[in-house]
Order: structure tokens, then C-alpha cells, then sequence
């Protein structure tokens, strides 16, 4: 059986709380997705859809699988030692954790911001050039223009193009953010992860963080853990809410928040516990 | 002045009275390191730099070593030091990359407990290769310590019988006219492996420490941006721990510099008036010279201002070595900012 067969096979599976049909096609599928590690299930039975061109939120308290969840999607937790999954997670239609899957070429295709902003201890120009130069290009054209498109994408451009040799450490923590988001987008991903990019930021940077999540939608599937519940609910088309390890709750962000169909939902969005 | 009561949160006056003599202890420690270091230093300056002319570092020595100079023990000291650098360094540093980054963070024990309780469940190898690799790196890291304990005489007669007698001689039977000796006796390149064992614990355990300092966030940044492991570790995290890298380097080379005694065996020679021309040549060397001077010679009294000459030689160079790792190490550390 090939992946698509499996993929429109298992859509039928469907269960009701994930039964409306996203406005977009589906560019992430996850079906009954296990995460382990060690001998502890730190994910359970995940199933959802995550739209094309949106913005996806991942709520929830500490704790909840919901960081986890998102770096399985690019398979940062083959890194740590003993970690294990189980399931389907497919990226168009291309099942992530199939045998010889080429994971350095996934991470090529998946974008991901961390948390605390992790900019090389080099220039700016060589931070953004950083994706490109592995992937072998060496033209001094292509690299500019890349360097450029990426910066002016993460909105970035204005106030760093008289400094682009500059060391990237000398940005403030908001610029060193986005500088990070235009280091991702200059391999030219399909699906851009952020692992709460905006919680080390002061509230202008954080401004500017969602302003660009908000703009950059257009062209790439974000999936977007936070702890903000406001910023969910501003940035966010969908919102899935984790707990203890399993999915709630998944739906349009304004049902999320004006009528949650679980009671645990309502509970942690209103403050309740969390 | 009338006496004022004191506040029950006033510091009693036994706390303060030891916080003094602590400062004063630690204090007077450093001043008995500096005061060692000054009359050790101070005495062979003071003796030794009327001995240095440019006769005694260009001319070789003469008259029974009784006279003329030590250029031949600086060309082979710095020969020598040279050669171990090429041999010590690439290999040491590899196993630490090899051991920091490739090998099982978890360690034996819990790569071991995984790969038993994974039963039944897909990827079993994986754990399997892991754990195996676990064992290696933790057998790897006992070697590397238990090398750093090793007397360095033993490590003289081991070059002795490893490197000349087993390996030399080898090399004589198969490339060598019968009776013939090139390889199988003392020599620079025998002498610098033999340095380079010693040499190598130091070098691992620095280059270790070195990647340690690296952020995880950093390695982590670079595999998300599609980086294979290698690249990561080429374009990241060695740039990252240059300076680290060099100063063990450097540390471990300088004091490989000055060891007499694994060189005592393995091509050190007492005297010869010519250049090493070749690895496979004997050359003289300033330590060793020491050790000749001072317990070779026919006339201990005439022979002093040499001995002082050569040990101030000696301890400039082994300064100078220093102080290039201090700047290398600024240099790298200012280019990375």
C-alpha cells in the first residue's frame, strides 16, 4: 500500500471532533500519532489535520506533549537519546517517518523557530546564507538575493541592510528572532514550525513577531506553539488544545475561544487551571 | 563615646574573624606560588641569559660539550615538536569529535537498558549499534585516562619496543638489504610518536571540554536548517570551539616539549655536530641536554653558565609556545564576535 493510499484511507477514519473540514486542504495529516520517551508515552492517539496556508496554534499547560508534538513534525527528536514514535504523521501526502526517509531533506522542506533565538556567532548575511551554502550554492548572486528576499520577508531588511557583516549577536532580542525566522525561510520551506517564538520578547518585539506570522501565512503553513492564549487567538486560524499528552480539543480558533465544545477547553482558556 | 548596643543582626565578631584569616590564607598561598615561580625563574634569568650569545645559539657545542653552543638541540627540539604536533593534534582531536558528538550522550549503562527493554519493537538495531557505540566511547574514555596516569619513562620504553623494535624493524626486513638499519633504531619520527601518545590524553580531554561549551541550541539551529551532522559539526560547532581546541593543543604540545624521558630511548642523542636532516635521523634536544650537561660532564663548575644558557633557552621557548596559544586564542575568540 503507498503512502496516498494510506493517506485517503485513513482520512474515512476520521473522527468527529476533527469532522469539519478545514476551509484549505489539508498540508499536514496525523493519524493516531504515539510519542515516547523512554519507557514514558508522552503523546497519545494524535489525529488532525493541519490546513495549507494557515496559521495552526498549539495550546496548552506545560507539560502537555504540545512542544513535543511540534518537533516530531521535523523529526528534531531523532536527536535526543531514546526518543520514539509511533503513527502517521504525512507532509503532503508524504508520510515523515517512513523507512529511508531522508530527514536531512525533510528539514529542508519544514522550517523551524525555536524558542530562545539561536543565531550563529556569525555575520547577518552569513546566518541567512547559512541554509543555502550547505545546500551548495556558492554564487554570490543567488546568495545576495536570497539573503535580501529573506530578510525583507521576516521584515528585517530596513533595519539591518547598512550592517549585514555585522555579528548577528549584536541584534536585540527581537531582531535576533526574526533574524532566525529569515535564517529558516531562506531554504525556501513548505511548513514553518515556531516553538513560542515570541516568549523571551518584550511586547513590541512580540508585536512584530505576529504582525510577520500574520503576514507570512500567504506563503507557508505555520504551526505555532504559545503559551499566550491572545496570541493564539490573534495569529491563529485553527487551534488545537493539548493536555496531558492527548488532543482535546481542534477547531476554528473563533470556536475555540467563543464556544469550546469541551468543558476542559473552556477551563484552561478562561484561566481556570494552566 | 557612648556605647551603642548592637544589633542583634550585626555579624558576631568570631564570623568576621574567620572571614580575615580566610582571605589571609588564600592570599598568602598565592603569594608563595608567585614567590616559587619568581626564584625559580629569577635564578636561571640571572644565571643563565649572560650565558646566551649568539655564538651559543648558532654555533653547535665543542670541546667535549665543555664549550660553543646548542643550535643543534634547538633545530631538534624544535623539530621534534613540530613532528609530534602533526602526529598529536589531527588524532586527538578526531577522537574527541568522534567521542562528544557521534557517541551516545545517555551513556553505557541506560544505551544498554534501552536496547534490552526495546524488544519486539522496530529499530531494534539502531539501539543495538547504539549501545555498542556507547561501549566503545566509554572504553575509549577509561584508555585516555588511564594513558594521562602513565609515568612518562614507560611510555620511552614503549616507544622503544613498539615503534623501533617492532614497527622499525619491519619496515627494515621488508624494504631494507639484509643487516641493513634505517628504520629500526632511535630517530625524530619514532621519538615524536612516542611524544604524541603522551601528548594525545591532553589534547582529547581538552578538545572534550572545548566542544562541551558549544550551546546545544547552536547544533540544534543547524540541523533544523537541513544540516547533516557533519556539516553541523564543520561549520558550526568547531568554529564555535576553535579557541578551546588550540589552547589544549598548545598546552599539551608545550608540555610534551620539554619530556626527556620518553625521548631518553627513542632518538635523543648526546651529541652530534651536524642537522637532522631526515625523521629517520638522531637529533639532539635542549631537555636532554640538560640531563647531559649536568651529570656528563668531566668539569660540573666550567660547565654551568652552559647548563643555565640551555635551561633559560629551554623556558623562553616553552614561553614562547604560551604565549602564542594566549594569542591565537584571542585572535579566534575576537573573530568570532
Amino acid at each position: 500500500m503507498t503512502t496516498m493510499e494510506f493517506v485517503t484511507s485513513t482520512a474515512s477514519m476520521t473522527q468527529p471532533r476533527t469532522a469539519e473540514i478545514p476551509a484549505k486542504p489539508a498540508k499536514i495529516e496525523v493519524r493516531n500519532f504515539n510519542f515516547y520517551y523512554g519507557e514514558s508515552k508522552v503523546l497519545h492517539g494524535i489525529d488532525l489535520d493541519i490546513p495549507e496556508k494557515q496559521v495552526t496554534a498549539l495550546i496548552g499547560p506545560s507539560g502537555c506533549g504540545k512542544s513535543t508534538f511540534l518537533r516530531s513534525i521535523n523529526r528534531m527528536n531523532d536527536i535526543i537519546a531514546g526518543a520514539r514514535a509511533e503513527g502517521l504523521i504525512a507532509i503532503g501526502q508524504q508520510d515523515v517517518y517512513a523507512p529511508h526517509v531522508d530527514v536531512v531533506a525533510l528539514r529542508r522542506r519544514v522550517g523551524m523557530v525555536f524558542q530562545k533565538s539561536n543565531p550563529f556567532p556569525k555575520s547577518i548575511y552569513e546566518n541567512i546564507a547559512y541554509g543555502l551554502r550547505i545546500g551548495g550554492t556558492k554564487d554570490r548572486r543567488v546568495l545576495d538575493e536570497t539573503v535580501e528576499r529573506s530578510l525583507r520577508r521576516a521584515a528585517l531588511w530596513d533595519e539591518v541592510k547598512d550592517r549585514l557583516n555585522a555579528s548577528a549577536l549584536a541584534l536585540s532580542g527581537g531582531q535576533q528572532q526574526r533574524l532566525c525566522i529569515a535564517r529558516a525561510l531562506a531554504v525556501d520551506p513548505e511548513v514553518l514550525l515556531m516553538d513560542e517564538p515570541a516568549s523571551a520578547l518584550d511586547p513590541i518585539a512580540t508585536q512584530k513577531i505576529e504582525e510577520l506570522v500574520y503576514e507570512l501565512k500567504n506563503n507557508y503553513t505555520i504551526v505555532i506553539v504559545t503559551h499566550n492564549m491572545q496570541q493564539a487567538a490573534r495569529v491563529s486560524d485553527r487551534t488545537a488544545f493539548f493536555m496531558l499528552g492527548k488532543l482535546v480539543e481542534y477547531d476554528d480558533t473563533r470556536t475555540i475561544f467563543m464556544t469550546p465544545r469541551q468543558k476542559l477547553t473552556e477551563d484552561y482558556i478562561t484561566g481556570r487551571f494552566g | 563615646m557612648t556605647a551603642m548596643p548592637a544589633p542583634a543582626t550585626m555579624t558576631s565578631p568570631n564570623r568576621r574573624i574567620g572571614d580575615k584569616v580566610a582571605v589571609g590564607l588564600l592570599g598568602m598561598s598565592v603569594v608563595l606560588i608567585i614567590a616559587i615561580l619568581v626564584v625559580i625563574l629569577g635564578n636561571v634569568a640571572f644565571h643563565g641569559i649572560g650565558a646566551v650569545t649568539w655564538e651559543f645559539i648558532t654555533k653547535p657545542p665543542r670541546d667535549g660539550l665543555m664549550a660553543g653552543g646548542i643550535m643543534p638541540a634547538i633545530v631538534g627540539t624544535a623539530a621534534l615538536v613540530i613532528l609530534m604536533s602533526i602526529a598529536a593534534v589531527p588524532l586527538g582531536v578526531a577522537t574527541a569529535i568522534y567521542l562528544h558528538e557521534y557517541t551516545p550522550a545517555e551513556g553505557l549503562s541506560l544505551a544498554w537498558k534501552r536496547f534490552r527493554v526495546s524488544k519486539g519493537r522496530p529499530g531494534r538495531r539502531r539501539l543495538f549499534f547504539r549501545a555498542m557505540s556507547a561501549l566503545l566511547a566509554t572504553i575509549t574514555r577509561s584508555a585516555v585516562a588511564n594513558l594521562a596516569g602513565v609515568p612518562s619513562i614507560v611510555f620511552g620504553l614503549f616507544g622503544l619496543g613498539f615503534f623501533i623494535q617492532f614497527i622499525g624493524r619491519s619496515i627494515d626486513r621488508a624494504t631494507q638489504p639484509p643487516g641493513e638499519v634505517l628504520w629500526g633504531q632511535g630517530s625524530l619520527l619514532w621519538a615524536a610518536c612516542t611524544l604524541a601518545l603522551l601528548t594525545l590524553p591532553t589534547v582529547i580531554v581538552a578538545t572534550e571540554e572545548a566542544l562541551r561549551t558549544v550551546p546545544q541550541d547552536l547544533r540544534e539551529a543547524s540541523l533544523a536548517l537541513g544540516a547533516t551532522q557533519w556539516e553541523t559539526i564543520r561549520r558550526v560547532v568547531l568554529p564555535g570551539s576553535l579557541s578551546g581546541i588550540m589552547t589544549g593543543a598548545i598546552l599539551g604540545i608545550s608540555r610534551g616539549a620539554g619530556e626527556v624521558a620518553p625521548i631518553l630511548f627513542t632518538g635523543a642523542a648526546y651529541y652530534l655536530p651536524f642537522l637532522p636532516g631526515d625523521v629517520t635521523d638522531q637529533f639532539m634536544h635542549l631537555g636532554y641536554h640538560v640531563l647531559i650537561l649536568s651529570t656528563q660532564s668531566p668539569d660540573v663548575e666550567a660547565t654551568k653558565p652552559l647548563l643555565y644558557g640551555t635551561v633559560f633557552v629551554l623556558l623562553a621557548l616553552t614561553f614562547l609556545l604560551n604565549l602564542a596559544g594566549v594569542i591565537i586564542r584571542s585572535r579566534t575568540r575576537s573573530r568570532a564576535r
